[in-house]
């Protein structure tokens, strides 16, 4: 299993080793993420003038009907739905590009560094060896893709005896392992950009 | 999936001030930017976006944070309503709750 990510001492790069089976589960996650922000429509808010309505599509104006996309854009004006509706129409747009753009990136390096499209041969490793920017763009991607998990998966503060008394074969618990397993590898990330 | 269409990167969004006369003539009331709990950020990770967009030194990003695990929820900067709601869509963007309003 990988060890995390380092920081290279003479290069200042930041490295990790994953097996082939790690990088293509990484790529599967950040691939569902990339569906999930590009193909949910916006929604289109049903409580202005229909005039009015049809003729603005700058920008999504209510909380996405997705409970992940919910969390990933929380509403900024929790007290006021006019500011919150005109925040959303100005900022979910690009944080949806942006959230999208990085999860392509982490998908990217790991093809760059070896991964193929279909994963076959066995025993594969993948060194990634990633330059600052990137690597904070994996550390953003990787909260979106756990902040993903948790929500689908229901996970709550002080949880963690719940899940592990789970049976080994119970998904839940096969879902929980990797939702831990990414917080492993950001802890480590942090760690290694923090150096 | 990644190439099959332009993708953008993220660009900061230029929001019109939403200003009444009151609000022209009156001082400027402050807002806040308050960041919430949530189960799933890492208090590492709260603590390293602190450091990063505000430029906090660490002991007071890891005040900050340990306001966020405990009390539930941290002020965690003040301004004018255009550059709260900049730090509103940057929190975001890392993945971290975040909401404003004008300061008590």
């Amino acid at each position: 299993m990988s060890g995390g990510f380092a920081r290279h001492r003479r290069s200042g790069r930041v490295i990790a080793n994953f097996t082939g089976f790690e990088a293509d589960l990484l790529r599967s996650l950040a691939s569902q993420l990339v569906e999930l922000l590009r193909n949910e429509a916006a929604v289109p808010r049903d409580d202005v003038d229909p005039f009015e309505a049809m003729m603005d599509f700058s920008g999504p104006t209510s909380e996405p009907e997705d409970p992940v996309l919910a969390r990933l854009f929380p509403t900024a004006y929790p007290g006021d739905d006019e500011s919150a509706a005109e925040f959303r129409r100005f900022t979910e747009g690009s944080l949806r590009d942006g959230k999208a753009a990085a999860a392509c990136t982490l998908i990217d390096s790991l093809e760059e560094a070896g991964l193929p499209p279909e994963l076959t041969e066995e025993g594969l490793m993948i060194d990634v060896e990633l330059d600052e920017p990137t690597a904070e763009t994996w550390l953003r991607s990787f909260t979106d893709v756990r902040l993903a998990l948790a929500t689908r998966l229901g996970v709550e503060e002080g949880d963690e005896d719940v899940w592990h008394a789970l049976p080994d074969d119970d998904p839940r618990a096969q879902a929980h392992d990797i939702y831990e397993w990414v917080g492993y590898l950001q802890e480590t990330l942090v760690d290694a950009l923090s150096a | 999936m990644c190439h099959d269409g332009t993708v953008s990167a993220a660009s900061p969004v230029e929001v019109e001030p939403t200003t009444t006369p009151d609000e022209i003539t009156l001082p400027a009331v402050p807002w806040v930017t308050i960041v919430w709990n949530d189960p799933v950020n890492l208090m590492s990770y709260v603590t390293y976006v602190f450091q990063k967009y505000f430029g906090y030194a660490r002991k007071k990003a890891e005040k900050l944070m340990m306001e966020v695990h405990e009390d539930g929820k941290s002020v965690v900067s003040t301004g004018s309503r255009e550059e709260m709601e900049r730090d509103v869509q940057a929190m975001h963007e890392y993945g971290l709750w975040a909401t404003l309003e004008r300061s008590e």
